[in-house]
């Protein structure tokens, strides 16, 4: 047994460090307030704190840090997207991901598996091609493979997925990750926390005050504070603080769900993603299959998840591994996903000054968590977005400039 | 299964139906602004509440305009869609 744990048996105080500092008091005043304490809203006041010297920062969060999308997603970190925006844009996240356990000085396990997106028709090839060849371009490890390729890196999958969609190949991407994405958050956060910045849990923004178009403070369920610069970080709370200013955005909320099964010895050390047959799915280090579907559907402002959506997932996740119909499946959960038309998300300065907008995440917000916290404090910093986020502001829409990366979406759709 | 109990067609299984999107009136494409247009198009009334939506019944091929709340996810109103019905639930 570590002395450590040992000290903790015998003392009666626990003084083992929390990863931040509870505050009492709001202040009256801060250079800048980030609503949402996920890993997106931790990681843009550690990068403001540590690379702008922005250190005077309240993180207001209503529930409890890393609650939201952060504990919800299925943890996979990529960067081979479609359009070159995307590609360079998610190939930068990828790269401070790497070195994130060093930097945050917490171990994340981040774990590189080699990411696997199968193909079942021509025309899902097709667009692999198309992936493949804009991704190498950019210089991210990115191919076309064969389904032997397939069967070699993963002998447990049923190339003929029960007769229905035999596999004809996959797009494979080597730096695919995955990583313990609550570790995330409380790294960000007690980076956050050690240079100033402040935490504040259960404290729900209520309204935005705006003046003359501009931001002059926040009221919230513990009082209000005066700042000139507020940034929404909310994720599938998006469209409640932007009527607060009354911004109209393209976002609608659908529920993404995801489930684990049972702990299992370690078979599957890829990372598996079938567009047509809805389904991802990696194996954690406690041994349970993370695994995630489609959409629901219809909007809905929920976190509730259903029957309807295991049984699905099951029937097409036994086309690829029959061998799992004995596996019990835990736990299952939703979380509220902010779409935007074009699948890339929306971000950066708005018509109100001192406003930004980090929205529109969707269902592929995880692996940007690090580079949208680095661009999002560029941008506020500067007051102008970063030349890495122009392309993804909201403003594109009314501009007819979307950024189309529907193709590159692991969801069903 | 979670039915959907429809004035029209009595209860049916959810899955029988297809989510239509929410009501939007589209303004007259010959003299709307780019920005209008822009708007008709992409934005939509994102924060919760009790929508407007398209239903569309599949075996029947029926469309219909329903009131949902969109935090609990209840159906408060299905009607026919009627030019009547359209201008009644659309926002615009």
């Amino acid at each position: 047994m570590p002395l450590r744990l040992l000290r903790f048996a015998l003392s009666k105080e626990h003084k083992e460090p929390r990863f931040f500092r509870e505050r009492p008091e709001l202040k009256d005043k801060y250079d800048a307030v980030i609503i949402g304490g996920g890993g997106h809203g931790l990681a843009c006041a550690y990068y403001l704190a540590r690379d702008h010297g922005i250190t005077n920062v309240a993180v207001l969060e209503q529930g409890y840090i890393g609650g939201g999308n952060t504990g919800r997603n299925t943890t996979i970190v990529r960067s081979n997207y479609l359009t070159p925006e995307g590609v360079q844009f998610y190939d930068k996240s990828v790269k401070l991901f790497e070195e994130l356990s060093e930097d945050l000085d917490i171990n994340l396990f981040y774990s590189t598996r080699g990411h696997f997106t199968l193909a079942h028709n021509e025309s899902s090839l097709r667009t692999m091609r198309w992936r493949a060849e804009v991704n190498k371009h950019y210089g991210i490890d990115s191919e076309v493979v064969d389904r032997q390729a397939v069967h070699e890196a993963c002998p447990p999958l049923d190339l003929e997925c029960g007769g229905q969609n035999p596999v004809m190949g996959a797009l494979y991407h080597a730096p695919g990750s995955v990583v313990r994405h609550d570790a995330v958050a409380w790294g960000y956060g007690r980076g956050a926390d050690e240079r100033g910045v402040e935490i504040h849990q259960k404290t729900a923004v209520t309204d935005i005050k705006v003046e003359a178009g501009k931001v002059r403070g926040v009221q919230t369920n513990r009082g209000f504070i005066h700042t000139d610069t507020v940034i929404s970080m909310v994720a599938g709370f998006t469209p409640r603080i932007t009527s607060m200013v009354g911004i109209d955005t393209p976002i609608e909320i659908h529920p993404l769900q995801a489930c684990v099964t049972e702990p299992m010895k370690p078979w599957l050390d890829s990372i598996i993603v079938s567009g047509s047959l809805h389904v991802y799915v990696s194996q954690s280090s406690r041994g349970e299959l993370v695994m995630g579907a489609s959409l629901d559907p219809a909007t809905l402002h929920s976190t509730r998840s259903t029957l309807g959506f295991v049984e699905h997932l099951s029937d097409y996740m036994l086309d690829l591994f029959p061998f799992l119909s004995g596996i019990k499946v835990m736990r299952q959960w939703a979380g509220m996903a902010d779409m935007t038309p074009d699948f890339a998300p929306i971000m950066g300065t708005t018509d109100i000054e001192g406003f930004y907008l980090d929205a529109g995440w969707g269902t592929w917000g995880f692996k940007a968590t690090p580079v949208s916290g680095k661009t999002m404090a560029a941008s506020v910093a500067a007051g102008r977005n970063d030349p890495l986020i122009e392309p993804f502001r909201l403003s594109r829409f009314a501009d007819f400039q979307l950024v189309g990366e529907r193709g590159a979406a692991s969801i069903g759709h | 299964m979670k039915l959907l109990n429809c004035p029209h067609l009595g209860a049916r299984p959810e899955n029988e139906f297809t989510y239509g999107g929410e009501v939007r009136v589209q303004p007259d494409p010959d003299t709307s602004s780019d920005a209008q247009w822009a708007d008709y198009v992409f934005n939509r009334q994102g924060r919760p509440g009790t929508h407007h939506e398209w239903w569309y019944h599949n075996p029947t091929g029926i469309w219909f305009i329903a009131e949902r709340d969109t935090i609990t996810d209840r159906f408060l109103r299905i009607e026919l869609a009627s030019p009547e019905r359209l201008k009644e639930a659309g926002h615009g």
